[in-house]
């Protein structure tokens, strides 16, 4: 999603050449096919995960979508795992995408230049902790302190018509709630700096319109920087929410590993990356064929996301330009 | 004061107490607020790695073989996971840098406008946001079925997962290259090869390998890709080619899921020395940008 | 490029003050409220002088010119006045600039309420991008004047010389109109929050000559209910539409600074007829600029 837009078709004159020298025509061909490789690798990936799971395909028919996962019984239904996603996703969408704004916005329209270095290091080092170091601090450190917040949540909603089912008493600190907080922590680096990318080719004059008007800086965000970035921002929450759909490790460690539907956020649950990382590895015949479908779900699911967020941001860049 | 005026002010300039003010005001707190509330998990997640581990670090704690997880931090240590992430990672990495920057050449260079390379570019970006659990899965089934774990399957679904973000700040760093340059080169009547090869790869270097060095970092703490691919072992293999192997990620997995409080200590060891891997990779893309990079944003 | 003075003057259109004051007295208008009193006035940005000691005083109901070459500061003092400056990180104001008798500067002064009391225009036309109805009511429902909006826009747009044209196509996107349209809708927008001053920096440097000549028409018609100030680089512009002109000039210092400084501030027709700073002259009459 770079904004810099010049490319280069320079070439040398050909007029007084007969045939290129070899060593140039290789060359082109060696990075022709390096580009191609990423044609290559992604239909292969498609091709070769679908091959393996299409046992899982040919057994289940149309009830891969049912709520059922028992491998003893060899029932694989993938409902409870969707839903899992799903849900965490959301979660960490909603806790996310205000902050990540928030940072944003302080970044392009309050703090100074000179500050903005510090405060882009604190998100680029939030965006450098792996995976799995969140998933260890999260099972080990943070799940059991908020399973207390959890309780006391919990004891104050219970009989309270929509809250109690949502924020019942937990019966540990490893939920959907938790995975979907630390999917929060992890994908706000990325919903934040794309998030300021686009809200920094607002041009500086459209700014100062709204506030040679006697704008107050809220007004001056709401009036001219939000319709302007409305497009790019979303398509920056788009592929947040495919990161925090596939983001497989941290969320194995904190989700619970529960098969289940619930509205119950406080509950242990089960998403899609999760399931298959944790029981691939003992997981035969049709129970890794599976697992192996999960894999191609998620494949499919965030590359409509992606394509669909960067169609999103094409296009609102194009009115910005145009209309 | 006004030297000539001769009425009463007209205007009262000081701010009215208004509902637009307060509105604003509480807008202000509430980005601060975002920054806090993401620096404070972040403050506790560092401090948390930093005190636990610090305590397991040692030379030998990096060098010694990994013991059973009942045994307390102390006895052994995380070796073969640091040989490990070394092998694989800097296997991914020979692997997938050349062929990212090559990508961004044809890109930039030979592909241009056309819709070729318009497709590959979209679709390059879009692999970026492909779930490193599916790479490794990938992996697996094309290769791994027929020939076995190893530490060179994980290197193919790490390269495969920075192949796509070396490609993008590649093709970033191309295009901050002035046209100007490329065209004084033609003038001189050099091959396009060469003129990419020796005019502008050396402009733009400062940025792709800063770029590359934070793909390097991604790849190096990722687990996902590794699972189905390099079978997580407790042994060491220096053999990157062939039999399973193990990594800091996949060791830190392992232990984190571990009741044992030794094998829990190791974990935050190698935590540590992971975060600080890729903490030193990122300072050093830093200050190559600043010192190397000749053509910024 | 420059006409000769004299053909300034004989173009010039008939001017309200009387023209021939004496030397280096500003021309007392019919109301004789000072609007602007700018008393010794530096700005600088960081560690850089921009401006260097200006002082004039600027009366209500009137069009001041401020004219000079490219970097003299005119368009600094200019959005020294709303406060736009603040804006720029470094922005520094000694000295008086004062509102109607009260200090733009003082610590309690809101630039929320100064900019809301000063409009301005800027160079190149910047609508939102928004309906033209969108655009004109944008400020008056943020400033809170939300009755009778439809009047309230009609009447800004009608002063805007701009009703007619687009009075079919309220909903139609500000950006959709000509270059000239769109700074006629930006001047709408300015009014229709009902200001006391309308700045304008160099309103019509991106617009041709018809619609240039558009603009110039709207502040003459307008000049009963708003005071302006305009920053121009044409010359001719100057002398047609301002009661009063400042020229600026670029004044170096001994170690080879620039400043901007304001040279003379006069009735427009004594500037470029009979100047009393040589420099004036040399600026007004082409040899340099």
């Amino acid at each position: 999603m770079s904004t810099v837009t010049q490319d280069h078709q320079a070439a040398p004159p050909s007029a007084l050449s007969q045939r290129r020298p070899l060593g140039d025509r290789s060359f082109q061909t060696l990075a022709l096919a390096a580009g191609l490789l990423v044609l290559v690798i992604l239909v292969l990936i498609a091709v070769s995960t679908s091959q393996q799971a299409s046992s899982w395909f040919s057994h289940e028919g149309t009830k891969i979508f049912s709520k059922t996962w028992n491998p003893a019984a060899g029932q694989f239904g993938a409902l409870s795992f969707i839903y899992g996603t799903a849900i965490t996703a959301l979660i960490a969408i909603v806790l996310s995408v205000p902050v990540s704004l928030g940072i944003a916005l302080l970044l392009t329209e309050v703090v100074p230049r000179r500050w903005s270095r510090p405060i882009v290091s604190v998100i680029d080092l939030l965006a450098v902790v792996p995976s799995v170091v969140w998933g260890l601090w999260g099972i080990l450190v943070f799940a059991p302190w908020i399973q207390h917040i959890y309780a006391s949540i919990g004891s104050g909603v219970t009989g309270v018509p929509v809250l109690g089912p949502l924020f019942g008493a937990p019966t540990s600190g490893a939920s959907f709630f938790t995975a979907g907080i630390i999917l929060a922590f992890m994908i706000t680096p990325i919903i934040t700096s794309l998030s300021r990318e686009v809200i920094a080719t607002v041009p500086s004059i459209d700014r100062e319109g709204a506030y040679a008007l006697g704008a107050t800086r809220l007004e001056m965000i709401r009036g001219v920087v939000m319709p302007h970035s409305q497009g790019g921002i979303v398509g920056a929450v788009l592929l947040g929410l495919g990161r925090a759909m596939g983001e497989t490790i941290a969320v194995a460690l904190v989700i619970g590993a529960s098969a289940t539907i619930t509205p119950h956020l406080f509950a242990p649950g089960y998403n899609m990356p999760s399931v298959i990382a944790n029981e691939f590895g003992e997981a035969t015949g049709v129970f890794r064929a599976g697992l192996m479908g999960l894999g191609v779900l998620l494949f499919v699911f965030t590359i409509i996301l992606n394509v669909v967020a960067r169609w999103i941001v094409a296009r609102s860049a194009r009115r910005g330009r145009g209309a | 004061m006004a030297a000539v005026s001769t009425g009463q002010p007209k205007a009262d300039l000081r701010e009215p107490a208004s509902w637009r003010r307060t509105k604003n005001r509480i807008t202000t707190v509430l980005m601060v607020l975002s920054l806090v509330v993401v620096i404070i998990p972040l403050g506790f997640v560092l401090y948390t790695v930093i005190a636990k581990g610090a305590s397991a670090i040692s030379w030998s704690f990096l060098t010694s073989s990994i013991p059973p997880s009942v045994l307390p931090v102390g006895i052994g240590g995380i070796g073969p996971a640091v040989v490990g992430t070394l092998e694989i990672t800097g296997l991914a990495t020979v692997m997938a840098v050349p062929l990212g920057i090559l990508g961004a050449i044809y890109l930039n260079e030979y592909g241009g406008r056309g819709p070729l390379a318009r497709f590959i570019g979209v679709m390059a970006d879009v692999m970026t946001g492909v779930p490193s659990i599916v790479m490794g899965l990938f992996i697996y089934s094309i290769w791994v079925l027929h020939f076995g774990y190893s530490g060179l399957a994980g290197a193919f679904a790490l390269g495969a997962l920075m192949l796509p973000i070396v490609i993008r700040s590649t093709d970033e760093m191309l295009r901050l290259v002035p046209d100007s340059l490329r065209e004084g080169s033609y003038a001189l009547g050099a091959t396009k090869a060469r003129v990419t090869l020796t005019v502008v790869l050396p402009a733009a270097v400062g940025g792709i390998v800063s770029g590359a060095l934070l793909a390097v970092a991604r790849a190096a703490g990722e687990t996902a890709p590794l699972l189905f691919t390099i079978l997580a072992v407790t042994s060491v293999n220096t053999n990157v080619f062939s039999g399973p192997n193990t990594s800091l990620p996949s060791q830190i997995f392992a232990n984190a899921s571990s009741p044992y409080v030794g094998a829990q200590g190791r974990g935050w060891g190698a935590a540590l020395t992971l975060i600080a891997i890729a903490f030193i990779l990122m300072i050093v893309a830093r200050v190559i940008t600043a010192r190397f990079a000749k053509y910024t944003r | 490029m420059e006409e000769p003075v004299q053909d300034i003057v004989t173009n010039l259109p008939p001017l309200g003050p009387a023209a021939g004051q004496p030397a280096g007295d500003p021309v007392e208008p019919a109301t004789g409220e000072v609007v602007f009193h700018v008393q010794n006035t530096s700005i600088w940005y960081s560690a850089f002088k921009a401006v260097t000691d200006v002082s004039l005083t600027m009366y209500e109901r009137e069009i001041t010119a401020f004219i000079g070459p490219s970097g003299c500061g005119k368009t600094t003092v200019l959005r020294t006045l709303n406060r736009l400056n603040d804006l720029v990180a470094g922005a520094r104001v000694e000295g008086q600039v004062n509102y109607r008798g009260q200090s733009l500067y003082a610590k309690d002064v809101s630039p929320i309420a100064v900019r809301r009391r000063i409009g301005m225009v800027f160079q190149k036309p910047n609508p939102f991008p928004k309906s033209i109805y969108d655009n004109v009511a944008w400020g008056c429902r943020v400033l809170g004047m939300k009755d009778n909006m439809d009047e309230r826009v009609e009447r800004a747009l009608t002063q805007a010389a701009l009703f007619d044209e687009v009075k079919d196509r309220l909903k139609a996107s500000g950006l959709s109109l000509s270059g000239g349209q769109q700074q006629r809708l930006c001047i709408a927008r300015a009014i229709a929050v009902e200001p006391d001053v309308v700045l304008m920096d160099e309103p019509a440097s991106a617009l041709d000559p018809i619609a240039t000549q558009a603009i110039e028409q709207l502040m003459h018609q307008l000049k009963s209910e708003y005071t302006f100030l305009i920053v121009t680089h044409n010359m001719q512009q100057a002398a047609r539409v301002a009661d009063m002109t400042a020229f600026f000039s670029i004044s170096r210092g001994g170690e080879g600074e620039r400043w901007g400084e304001l040279i003379e501030y006069d009735a427009t027709e004594k500037i470029f007829t009979a100047p009393s700073d040589k420099r004036t002259e040399d600026y007004v009459t082409g040899r340099f600029g």
